[in-house]
């Protein structure tokens, strides 16, 4: 697995495909110029307000659009792809409001489009783009739920996080989560929690040698920080 | 006067009891719509509040419930609840007396909602939610007295301004309910009194005889006390030979972390081995109650505490209270002296104990104070808008209501009686729809208006999601501890979650006095063993680090005025002359700052005496300002009377530092990145409703869905800058952990009077803070940086590069 640690990204490479693993979360296909972006959750705000009642800052969308568009504009992407769980559930998407919804569509315009189905969303069918199940390119497949024994897999839905302890601080960033057979992203949407690296599910997925990739200001990437046995 | 029936003065006789001239006095002033006592602890002032109700209700003409009591601890109502008992067997009085709490039985519950008793003793928090209830003016018909004990603790907290604007709710319920206060003293009585009573109606105030002055002075020890630091371990034999000396010893301390370590070396000296205890706010509930219990039962000699007790109930045996570090406020000093001797009329007993050679000065500045019945205290301001916020929707969840009604009884708490309109209609705003700029959830308003007017719940089932959020205590994120075995394991307490984040397996802690090792987490608990193998790092607990009050600082900048200190022992003198020697001392009216290089570093000590919090700001915004004009400072330190900065590069002209505008300009821009204001916003946003409180099941099922409320701050922040919730948090941020307001108060009393001094070596006053712990790397160069050195090093370590 050749790694490589660099200013503001992390350079890898999965399956025979170079990588790079970016600070803002999406990761990055230099050679087929695709950016590719997990759990966005538009609409989480409206969605949460809907079901539970609770107000929170309706501004979320507006939040994760712009920094899709900073990546966009910074990678001059031809291929956007959204991993899943694009939109917090399909009701969201048809609540969206006008200026937003126009946002996306002038996002999307003059690129290739590919929303992946994720199990918050079967794809919002009512914006154009390629809608899919889960996409094979090269020796890349990218699905929203990791599978097992998987080769060169790109996948997201799990919102990894990594906590580091450094000088008797306590420091929590998401993650990517990286080994020799798959790569999980962390989520780009702007409401999002995370799962540790050091729970169960993440710890049976991921192979020994894992590494996080913590994402923030810059990428940094560490060993998968996991539980310990005992 | 009043003239107590033969039933009563009978059961005085013969019990051997005078009846008080305050509690004659109570029972004459009975009508009073209300009435505030001011007596000393031991003076008989619950059963002061409480004999106007047996009175009353000696005939057995009423029917439901007739007093209501509340106060600041659970422990306390059921304490109550078994003293008045005595009396009411005694006389055989057809009362029914029951306390209601978190604790108690959901059964029990219900029954006092169909059935109320004569006599519920309650805390705010379980009136607030009784309150919710739709059912609210049946369970309080017929209300007579409401008794609200120790209230001048309450009246400094968020859980008095939501106490108050429960009471406003009962009195529009129950409009001939009259109101009692019992405080300790207090430099302000005429405020508690406005706290209490219905605006703009007056309170009337009692004052009993203060009794004597306690019998207080510094504890003589064999060693002087260190140059710097807390915790006041040097002082341990001193200590000793006091328990051995008295009854039963209180050692109170201002935190939780040096009562762990300071009980762990007392017991390490405790070769006679003396009963002791220790208690604090982070031990499991167990702990906490074999430890009173054994109190209760006169079987320790001495406790280690902090300000958990405080409050509450009547110790009986306590001789002697030992303070351990300064006291940082006259009144709170006061009070706990109090906790020694409850006899009337006998003089309280206690002795301070500096931690370091500063608070000598300190602890001499609180002992004049004492003397002088000088006691300090701020005053509060307007209402805080949160706990306003929770109070609507508390109001929504017990049924329709009107927002014109409403605005009124609120202004007639005292604490809101300035509210204007537009702010209420704010709060209301926010309650209903979120209050944002973007009118994005009119759609789902919570709370609609009906096509009469009032304001009521979209979805009654959003009455149950309130009732889970009410109370203004906001805990910061803590885990429990236990031991680790089989069956679960005994717990011992809490440490935070922050804490937690930084433990390997492996790793020891203090808690609960015993030294523990860290075995792993399991849901959401920390499980530790005995297997202590090596030297413990210090639980990080979230207890309130207190900033030395104005009143006292100023009495310290008063004393540097003398001549001479006759006064302080003689290290002590000759270190204050030194230092008038080489440079001057601070004055009250003029800011001192010292420049000195040392150690190949160039330093910047400044004595602005605002307290610990304010000086860490005046650090934070003063290190702010120098990396922006090339400065280059590495960090600072802080503490109550000064901050202490270095850097690589001379500061030839402070003044600028200084600027008025300067300063807001960069806490407007520091407002934006501190954690502290992120801190202070999460408890705003769960005390007003925003989001919910952490419930230990919601977290360990939450995980993806769950996310800090960090990033609403920043949102908030960057896309409706002018929302109710921001606007409160930056309200708060003038007090409290960020008390910016003294920062302000220091400056306006210097007015632009600097005096630098330039100097060729480390002055007299500055080299403690050498020695002092929690220095601060400045921002920038920190985060990342070290975040990149530890990425580089765990990846060669693993021997992944």
């Amino acid at each position: 697995m050749r790694f490589e640690q660099r200013m503001n990204d992390v350079r890898f490479s999965l399956n025979g495909a170079e990588l790079s693993a970016r600070a803002s979360g999406a990761l990055w296909w230099p050679a087929e110029r695709m950016l590719c972006v997990s759990d966005l959750h538009l609409g989480k705000s409206e969605r949460l307000a809907r079901r539970t009642g609770q107000y929170l800052p309706p501004y979320e969308v507006r939040e994760t659009l712009s920094r899709l568009e900073d990546e966009i504009a910074a990678t001059d992407a031809a291929t956007v792809l959204c991993l899943g769980d694009s939109f917090d559930d399909l009701s969201a998407v048809n609540t969206l409001p006008e200026d937003e919804v126009l946002w996306l569509t002038r996002l999307m315009a003059g690129r290739r489009w590919i929303w992946i189905e994720g199990n918050h969303d079967p794809g919002p069918l009512d914006f154009g783009g390629t809608h899919l199940a889960e996409l094979q390119r090269g020796p890349l497949t990218f699905r929203h739920i990791a599978a097992a024994d998987p080769v060169g897999e790109v996948s997201g839905h799990y919102h990894p996080k990594a906590r580091l302890a450094v000088r008797g601080q306590s420091l929590t960033r998401p993650c990517f989560l990286i080994d020799g057979r798959r790569v999980i992203l962390p989520a780009f949407g702007t409401y999002t929690g995370g799962l540790r690296s050091d729970a169960a599910e993440l710890c049976a997925l991921m192979a020994p040698d894992a590494r996080a990739v913590l994402i923030g200001k810059t990428a940094q990437a560490i060993p998968m920080p996991r539980g310990r046995v005992g | 006067m009043a003239t107590l029936s033969p039933l009563f003065s009978n059961w005085f006789a013969a019990r051997g009891w005078q009846v008080h001239p305050h509690q004659r006095d109570m029972l004459a002033r009975a009508d009073a719509p209300a009435q505030l006592l001011i007596a000393p602890t031991g003076g008989g002032k619950t059963l002061a509040g409480f004999l106007p109700t047996l009175v009353e209700l000696a005939d057995g003409d009423h029917t439901g419930l007739h007093t209501l009591y509340i106060s600041p601890l659970k422990a306390l109502a059921a304490d109550i609840r078994r003293n008045l008992r005595t009396p009411v067997d005694d006389m055989a009085l057809p009362i029914r007396i029951e306390d209601r709490t978190g604790d108690t039985s959901y059964t029990q519950r219900r029954r006092q909602r169909a059935d109320p008793p004569h006599i519920l003793l309650t805390t705010p928090e379980s009136l607030a939610l009784l309150l919710s209830y739709e059912d609210a003016p049946r369970i309080f018909k017929g209300l007579q007295r409401v008794v609200v004990d120790e209230i001048h603790a309450l009246a400094e907290s968020k859980r008095g301004d939501q106490l108050m604007l429960g009471l406003a709710r009962l009195s529009t319920l129950c409009p001939d309910l009259r109101r009692v206060g019992l405080s300790a003293t207090v430099e302000d009585p005429g405020a508690i009194a406005r706290f209490l009573a219905r605006h703009p109606d007056p309170c009337d105030i009692l004052q009993a005889d203060p009794g004597p002055d306690p019998d207080i002075a510094m504890l003589k020890t064999d060693m002087p006390p260190p140059w710097a630091g807390g915790g006041g371990r040097y002082a341990i034999p001193a200590v000793l030979d006091q328990i051995r000396g008295h009854r039963t010893t209180l050692i109170f301390h201002n935190t939780r972390a040096q009562a762990e370590l300071f009980f762990r070396d007392l017991w390490m000296a405790n070769t006679d081995a003396l009963p002791i205890g220790i208690h604090h706010g982070s031990l499991a509930r167990e702990q906490r109650e074999k430890v009173e219990a054994a109190m209760v039962a006169g079987d320790l000699r001495a406790i280690v505490c902090t300000g958990s007790l405080d409050l509450g109930i009547d110790w009986g045996d306590v001789d002697l209270v030992i303070q351990v570090g300064a006291p940082k406020n006259v009144k709170r000093l006061v009070q706990r002296v109090g906790r020694a001797n409850h006899r009337y009329n006998a003089p309280s007993k206690a002795l301070l104990v500096p931690a370091n050679r500063f608070e000598i000065v300190e602890c001499v500045a609180a002992l004049q104070a004492v003397r002088a019945h000088h006691l300090d205290g701020d005053p509060r301001g307007p209402g805080p808008r949160d706990v306003l916020c929770q109070h609507i929707l508390i109001t929504a969840a017990a049924g329709p209501f009107d927002a014109d009604a409403l605005y009124t009884e609120v202004s007639r708490a005292g604490a809101y009686a300035t509210l204007t309109r537009a702010e209420f209609d704010a709060c209301l705003d926010f309650a209903a729809t979120g209050g944002y700029a973007l009118r994005a959830y009119d759609r789902y308003q919570r709370l609609p208006q009906r096509p009469d007017g009032q304001w009521q719940l979209r979805d009654p089932r959003a009455a149950r999601q309130i009732r889970m959020n009410i109370g203004t205590i906001v805990d910061t994120e803590t885990l429990k501890v236990r031991l680790k075995n089989t069956r679960g394991g005994a717990p011992l307490g809490e440490v935070e979650e922050s804490f937690a984040a930084t433990l390997t397996p492996g790793d020891t802690f203090l808690i609960g006095g015993q030294t523990v090792r860290y075995e792993g987490l399991r849901e959401m608990t920390v499980e530790v063993t005995r297997r202590a193998d090596k030297p413990p790092k210090i639980a990080v607990f979230s207890g309130t680090k207190f900033a030395t009050s104005t009143q006292l600082s100023d009495r310290i900048l008063s004393m540097f005025r003398q001549p001479d200190w006759p006064e302080l022992p003689r290290h002590t003198a000759d270190w204050l002359r030194l230092q008038r020697e080489v440079s001057q001392l601070p004055q009250a009216d003029r800011l001192l700052v010292e420049s000195f290089p040392h150690d190949g570093r160039e330093h910047l000590c400044i004595y602005g005496f605002a307290g610990r919090n304010a000086q860490q700001t005046l650090g934070l915004l003063v290190t702010q300002r120098m990396e922006e004009t090339g400065l280059h400072p590495l960090g600072f330190v802080s503490t109550d009377y000064a901050t202490l900065i270095w850097g690589l590069d001379p500061v030839r002209d402070p003044a600028p530092l200084f600027a008025s505008d300067t300063l807001h300009r960069g806490f407007e821009t520091w407002l934006s990145s501190n954690a502290v204001m992120k801190r202070t916003f999460r408890s705003t946003a769960v005390i007003a409703g925003l989001i919910d409180r952490n419930t230990p099941g919601k977290r360990k099922s939450g995980r993806q869905a769950t996310f800090s409320s960090d990033i609403l701050y920043d949102t908030l922040l960057k896309y409706d800058p002018d929302h109710l919730m921001l606007a409160i948090t930056r309200e708060e941020a003038l007090r409290g952990l960020v008390d910016f307001g003294r920062i302000e108060q220091m400056l306006a009393r210097v007015q632009g009077r600097i005096d630098h001094v330039t100097l060729p070596r480390v002055t007299p006053l500055a080299a403690p803070l050498f020695l002092e712990a929690g220095r601060i790397p400045v921002k920038g160069a920190a985060q990342e940086r070290l975040l990149a050195d530890a990425a580089e090093q765990l990846m060669a370590t693993a021997g992944l590069s």
